[in-house]
């Protein structure tokens, strides 16, 4: 199934599951959402359970801190990545930190869906990558999505953890197939997945830019590179283990992202795999990533997404360091 | 003041005023306990205010002249009620049960919270202007869902009337009808900005525009607030939506111990809002209408003396945490940054000794 199926299918289980579970976003009742991810949900749970909120971000995330004070489990669509910076301070200040604040009292069990990377033709606030900023707030963590299997997973791991998650989806790959096993999880919620063995380069990506890393891995592997691919997964905290054990192997790291370098995922996971396998590494880890810019006008957003060409690029000038 | 409709059951001379909406439904007892509990809530205040002036406290912020609207709006609440405060609600604490040296854990700088949310159905402070209005909307969703006749309260400030939030508050508590009361206490200053800059009309007008009822109370005159606040929450519980109630009061004091209000004020300001206060009005009544002694007024003082003494000894007794405590309910469950934290500060003998 799709993606979109997947989310689809992976909250409708968790509905059924435990009835103190609600959706609420802009549009995502009667409409499904902007990208059809609730179609039919309210059909079925009713419009208690599935809130078509006002259009205030901040609205959907406050209202949701209080329905958690009160016991539920609300699943928050914001329907763009640009568009999650109204509720930034619900998210941050009462989101992150009413656990501690309360002293453990409160359960802030919720999860913030978030649209996120590009590859669509839209306009601008469509496209962005904020991960970064919600993995630097302690209170929080942050998951990624990259098949429809972890899709279908993922999305009811998150609801059934205590803690509040921001769940990104990557908005390109939402009808892209793949096998989905509903009898059972790949695997918990915060491990990274190794998808691909090789013994040249560590690659690690998440959310959209796993499959082009797949894609630059099968044409390495023609002209005789070797690329181990790891889907990081979750974001915040990092799986530096599995991360670890595979650049103890190869010995080179690239991180591949569509958020711009400069304090992100990618340099954070640089920073603390040079730490622990600092005497195993043949070269410094480097970032493909988007460039330091507002992100561009779409019609020339491949020249700023890391394509397979530029990841490729990355896995020579690691694999050439000192030559 | 004058020229807007305000719910009034008392004048500033403590003479019962009559209002063709409101009646007083408390007896001369009930009325002798909000006494009771304004000057202990106050005495609470003058304590506080000289225990961060001896610099055990890092901050306080007084509620000198708001002590009716808090407590008229705190004795109103039932059990199940819950309200969400923000950081000056020390009333409304009290009036919740919280104990007076929990209160001053957050000032003492020792917890960024300081009691139980859920055994005494009061959330921990938002120091965030706003956040919390939305907070309250999102728990009385919760009531709505669980079919049960209870009511949020949600606790700001003219400050906070400009936040998004709030405004967004409006919308979602109308657009699904939310048990939920809006209890500001206009008391005429944020830090330094006057409620002119504000709002150019009366808060509780802007209810009228959202499509739910709005009401202007005064805020020095306990019997009004707590009958106008009781009615509301009423409503809210069975079913009739949300209330904006507006208490008109003055801060009288400082915005916090920080603060130094005589480079934007005029004490004449201040000496005008003096014959308003909300303890010698309602002393006045008391005495005038009930027949209440002397020897009772004072031994009310004498117990809030012993309430304040108490309180000092229980914050002097406030140890700095372990700093281990940091990263107790950061998070709900395991985290390896967390873990990590956690092992560095006992390696290097900072924290954990004890544990």
């Amino acid at each position: 199934m799709t993606m979109a199926k997947a989310l689809n299918e992976g909250l409708r289980r968790a509905m059924e599951k435990n009835k103190k579970v609600l959706l609420m976003g802009e549009d995502i009742g009667k409409l499904g959402g902007v990208f059809r991810i609730t179609d039919g949900l309210q059909k079925d749970f009713g419009e208690d359970r599935v809130i078509d909120a006002p259009l205030g971000e901040s609205g959907i995330i406050g209202t949701a801190v209080g329905l958690a004070i009160r016991g539920y489990r609300t699943v928050c669509e914001i329907q763009f990545d640009g568009f999650v910076y109204p509720a930034f301070d619900q998210i941050v200040s009462q989101v992150a930190k009413l656990h501690k604040r309360s002293d453990g009292a409160y359960t802030m069990g919720l999860v913030i869906r978030l649209p996120f990377q590009g590859g669509i033709g839209a306009i601008e606030h469509h496209s962005e990558s904020p991960e970064a900023y919600f993995a630097q707030t302690a209170g929080l963590r942050v998951v990624s999505c990259s098949t429809p299997n972890d899709a279908y997973w993922m999305i009811q791991q998150s609801i059934e953890h205590d803690d509040p998650i921001i769940f990104c989806e990557p908005k390109s790959r939402y009808w892209e197939k793949g096998e989905v096993n509903t009898d059972v999880p790949p695997r918990g919620l915060f491990e990274a997945a190794v998808l691909r063995e090789g013994t040249d380069v560590t690659v690690i990506a998440y959310g959209g830019t796993v499959k082009t890393c797949l894609r630059a891995a099968d044409t390495a592997a023609l002209e005789g590179t070797s690329i181990e691919v790891i889907d990081a997964r979750s974001v915040a905290p990092l799986d530096f283990e599995t991360m670890k054990d595979s650049v103890e192997k190869t010995g080179r790291l690239v991180v591949v992202q569509e958020a711009p370098h400069s304090a992100s995922i990618g340099s954070e996971i640089i920073s603390e795999l040079t730490q622990r396998c600092f005497y195993s590494m043949q070269a410094p880890g480097i970032v493909v990533g988007g460039y330091h810019v507002p992100y561009p006008p779409t019609r020339i957003e491949e020249d700023y997404r890391p394509t397979v060409e530029r990841i490729l690029d990355g896995v020579d000038r690691v694999i050439g360091f000192g030559k | 003041m004058n020229q807007e409709q305000v719910i009034q059951l008392l004048s500033p001379e403590g003479e019962r005023v009559t209002n063709p909406e409101y009646t007083c439904s408390l007896n001369g007892e009930e009325i002798f306990a909000l006494y009771r509990d304004m000057t202990i809530i106050r005495r609470i205040c003058t304590e506080s205010t000289s225990l961060q002036r001896q610099g055990q406290l890092a901050l306080w912020a007084p509620i000198r002249g708001q002590e009716a609207a808090q407590i008229g709006a705190g004795r109103a609440l039932a059990p199940n009620d819950f309200s969400f405060p923000s950081y000056r609600e020390h009333g409304i604490a009290w009036c919740r049960g919280i104990p007076p040296e929990n209160m001053l854990r957050l000032f003492r700088a020792v917890s960024n919270g300081g009691w139980d949310p859920n055994k005494y159905h009061h959330s921990v402070p938002a120091i965030v202007l706003g956040n919390q209005v939305l907070n309250a909307v999102g728990y009385a969703m919760g009531i709505q869902r669980d079919g049960a006749e209870e009511a949020a309260v949600a606790f700001f400030g003219d400050g906070a009337s400009s936040q998004g939030d709030v405004l967004e508050s409006f919308v979602w508590a109308a657009s699904f009808n939310a048990p939920v009361v809006f209890f500001c206490q206009n008391n005429q200053w944020g830090i330094s900005t006057p409620s002119s800059v504000q709002m150019k009309v009366p808060l509780y007008k802007r209810a009228a525009g959202f499509g739910f009822p709005g009401i202007r109370v005064d805020g020095n005159d306990v019997l009004a607030v707590y009958e106008v606040t009781k009615h509301a929450l009423e409503n809210a519980r069975a079913g009739g939506g949300p209330t904006l109630i507006e208490a008109f009061t003055y801060r009288m004091g400082a915005h916090t111990t920080s603060d130094d209000p005589t480079r934007y004020r005029i004490d004449a300001e201040v000496e005008i809002w003096n014959h308003r206060d909300p303890i010698e009005r309602i002393k006045a009544l008391l005495v005038r209408a009930y027949g209440v002694k002397n020897s009772q007024f004072e031994d009310v003082t004498t117990e809030a003396d012993e309430i304040a003494m108490k309180l000092r000894r229980d914050v002097l007794a406030m140890d700095r945490p372990d700093p281990i405590t940091m990263f107790d309910h950061a998070y709900a469950d395991e985290h390896p940054l967390i873990e990590e934290g956690r092992r560095e500060l006992i390696e290097l003998g900072i924290g954990g000794l004890n544990r």
